[in-house]
């Protein structure tokens, strides 16, 4: 880890609300796409010349497209109690980052053009023109948003901060301003199939590898099949979870409980991601692009249900949106949910009584487990409100023996975003992401002094990739961030059923 | 001067209401192309409608969210509920004998307003967080508010009206058959200060209430896995 040129928060206690310091994180943005990958999404390769009435214009359409966005233009009363509930904000600072003030960057520019009280005052309303200064203000601030949906639930109307920052992305990259990291990321999957741009000779090696390894440590051949036509089910997953640490561990966790339960499954070269960062950049063609090469998979492979991996803002899409975007699903078998998550498979066993499991095989762990935003906040798990709460709890209770809660204020419906969701996953927004975990690591770095805990546990191949990342800065050691499946991994005994 | 209030009176009502209808109108036909329930959220109709009527009878995310700006923004609504109650006999005649009962209890809530609004509004300078989002509108509205109540409990107890001409202008409004405005200085601010919240209130960030009903985070129904919810523009 370099040496940090900023001021990591101190951790003590809870975080508090900061007093606001304007500019705090203006100086923190994104890269800007190559012309290559704008071209190749279709976007503008530049902005283009008269990108302020372009920008209107995409703006009125978007306006009449989506129902939340017409309606969130208008009704906020700004009461503020969004305005401490953002981790970007509380770790900042910056009062752009107050869910309210990123709306109203937004919002500033619709009054100018489409209301009356916006045409006729002006900044009495703040109204304003869309000029220089506000498009840098929407590069910045828009891209300071990880679409966590905290702020929503606080809302007394349940305005949505993620429909404006995928508004104004989606407005962004119509006139030929675009983010590196999300355009290159689609581009990939939309040309390898996966986020990471791994060809298949590479997953082939890794999946043999993992046979190997897998043989080697239990003495049980448990199979990592890829493109195998009839199987059960389509295993799709976060692509992190072929290449990176700790997500692999959880892959094998899966590959152990279809074993177990003796469930035919397969992974597919051509839809090896799991990931659909369409939803980031707010665009639907893309979103539904990447979504239907899944549904296409699933039918060329012959398979009778889908099961999903670890990844949070993609069970969002696979669960809320995939029916909609790349459905009906009818060739596949109705008996069971579609999507369903691996979560829920797994816990249905352990109900079952399906999976033999040795608890003991994590007692070096005290765990605690961390609610990624999107599974909190814009999902369900199982057949009741909350089961995205309750099931991987379930999981991890069946598996571990020490298992500890973290407080009701960072936990469930509010749980905190990592700091690395929603597009902002990229090097160039490191410091963002390190105060923007603040929340989250100070709740965590509490739970390991006064309950000894030493792993958190968590569903979202992002959530990994930002936490094993950002807490060292806090002097927490990357070995503390695990995923779900990996203490399934460690518990469940093959061979001998 | 009679005729200039009648019509702006007319022209009030119809601004108010073409407004608003104009306005969730446009929301109701606005397509929901994705399925956006803020979670958890209830999975069956029965279940959403009963969390809104939650929702709305007593601001329970705005509680979660903080309860000093909920203890402000709930009494102003709930006394602002009896203020209207109470007016309700100025535009009807005969009066129900149960609203003419409850005048002189309503009156107790009533003349409250104003206080609650000048907390939100203290609280709106003074809180850095709150001062940063607040422009000249969000202070206009509360400032136009506490006048409309200031004005209104001057003319119940400091500057008695007489109230059998003001409740005759305004039946003469109701009737379609207008007579004089009641010359009363008070009164006439009173109602002038009611008019310019009628033409405001579509305009405006008051547009929450009605709009609420139509916030897709909250009134659609968690049932995507029972029913394919279909894009109405996916081509």
């Amino acid at each position: 880890m370099a040496k940090p040129d900023f001021e990591i928060p101190k951790l003590d206690g809870p975080v508090k609300t900061p007093p606001i310091k304007k500019g705090a994180s203006a100086h923190m943005s994104i890269y800007p796409a190559k012309e290559q990958m704008m071209t190749t999404m279709g976007f503008p390769a530049h902005r283009v010349d008269n990108w302020r009435e372009a920008a209107i214009a995409k703006l009125g359409e978007l306006k009449e497209k989506y129902k939340s966005l017409n309606v969130f233009l208008d009704i906020c009363v700004k009461c503020g109690a969004c305005a401490d509930k953002c981790h970007y904000f509380l770790g900042t600072g910056d009062p752009n980052n107050m869910p309210v003030a990123r709306q109203e960057l937004l919002r500033k520019v619709y009054r100018k053009n489409f209301t009356v009280g916006g045409k006729l005052f002006g900044s009495m309303a703040n109204a304003e023109d869309l000029d220089e200064d506000v498009l840098k203000e929407w590069v910045t601030y828009f891209h300071q948003c990880s679409q966590c949906r905290r702020c929503s639930v606080f809302c007394p109307f349940g305005i949505d901060t993620a429909e404006f920052s995928m508004a104004a992305r989606e407005i962004m990259d119509s006139i030929g301003v675009g983010h590196k990291y999300s355009v290159e990321i689609i581009g990939k999957v939309n040309e390898t199939g996966n986020n990471l741009g791994i060809p298949k000779p590479a997953l082939i090696g890794t999946l043999e590898f993992l046979e190997e390894d897998v043989k080697e440590t239990t003495g049980v051949d448990v199979r990592f099949p890829l493109d195998e036509q009839g199987a059960d089910v389509l295993m799709i997953v976060p692509s992190a979870d072929f290449f990176s640490a700790p997500h692999v561990d959880s892959l094998v966790g899966y590959a152990k409980v279809f074993h177990a339960a003796g469930v035919s499954f397969t992974f597919s070269s051509h839809a090896s991601e799991f990931a659909n960062f369409g939803m980031f950049i707010g665009n639907y063609d893309q979103m539904r692009k990447i979504a239907t090469r899944i549904a296409d998979a699933a039918r060329e492979l012959k398979v009778k249900r889908i099961v999903v991996g670890e990844c949070g803002h993609a069970w969002r899409v696979a669960y809320n949106f995939w029916n909609t975007l790349a459905g009906p699903f009818e060739f596949l078998d109705p008996k069971h949910p579609m999507p369903m998550h691996i979560c829920e498979f797994t816990n249905n066993l352990i109900k079952q009584g399906a999976l033999k499991l040795d608890k003991s095989a994590n007692d070096e762990f005290t765990v605690t487990y961390h609610d990624s935003c999107n599974v909190a906040r814009a999902s369900r798990m199982g057949d009741d409100p909350g089961g995205q709460f309750e099931i991987p709890r379930e999981i991890l209770r069946a598996v571990c023996n020490k298992y500890v809660e973290m407080p009701d204020s960072v936990n469930r419906e509010k749980t905190y975003c990592c700091g690395g969701g929603g597009g902002l996953l990229t090097d160039e927004l490191m410091e963002l992401r390190v105060k923007g975990a603040a929340p989250k690591a100070a709740a965590l770095k509490e739970m390991i002094d006064k309950k000894g805990v030493n792993m958190m546990a968590m569903i979202c191949a992002i959530c990994k990739a930002q936490f094993t990342k950002v807490l060292p800065y806090y002097d927490i050691p990357m070995e503390a961030v695990g995923g779900v499946h990996q203490f399934v991994s460690n518990a469940i005994q093959l061979g001998d059923k | 001067m009679s005729l200039l209030f009648v019509v702006l009176s007319y022209a009030a009502v119809a601004v108010f209401f073409c407004g608003m209808t104009y306005k969730l109108w446009g929301y109701a036909i606005t397509p929901s192309p994705l399925k956006i329930p803020t979670t958890p959220q209830p999975t069956t109709l029965g279940g959403v409608i009963k969390r809104n009527i939650i929702e709305v009878t007593t601001f329970a995310s705005l509680f979660k969210g903080n309860r000093w700006t909920w203890l402000g923004g709930y009494a102003f609504h709930v006394i602002l509920l009896f203020v209207v109650v109470r007016h309700i006999r100025l535009f009807i005649n005969p009066v129900p004998p149960l609203l003419a009962e409850i005048q002189p209890y309503a009156l107790l809530v009533a003349m409250l307003l104003p206080l609650p609004l000048l907390y939100l509004l203290v609280r709106r300078i003074s809180v850095d967080r709150y001062a940063y989002i607040s422009s000249t509108a969000d202070h206009f509205a509360l400032l136009l508010l506490i006048f409309i109540g200031l004005s209104g409990v001057t003319l119940k107890f400091l500057s008695h009206s007489d109230m059998v001409n003001i409740k005759e202008f305004l039946l003469g409004l109701v009737m379609l058959c207008p007579v004089d405005i009641p010359a009363h200085p008070v009164f006439l601010i009173h109602f002038s200060l009611v008019l310019a919240l009628a033409y405001y209130f579509p305009f405006s960030k008051m547009l929450h209430a009605g709009g609420v009903f139509f916030s897709p985070t909250r009134t659609q129904v968690e049932n995507v896995r029972e029913m394919r919810h279909i894009n109405p523009w996916a081509k």
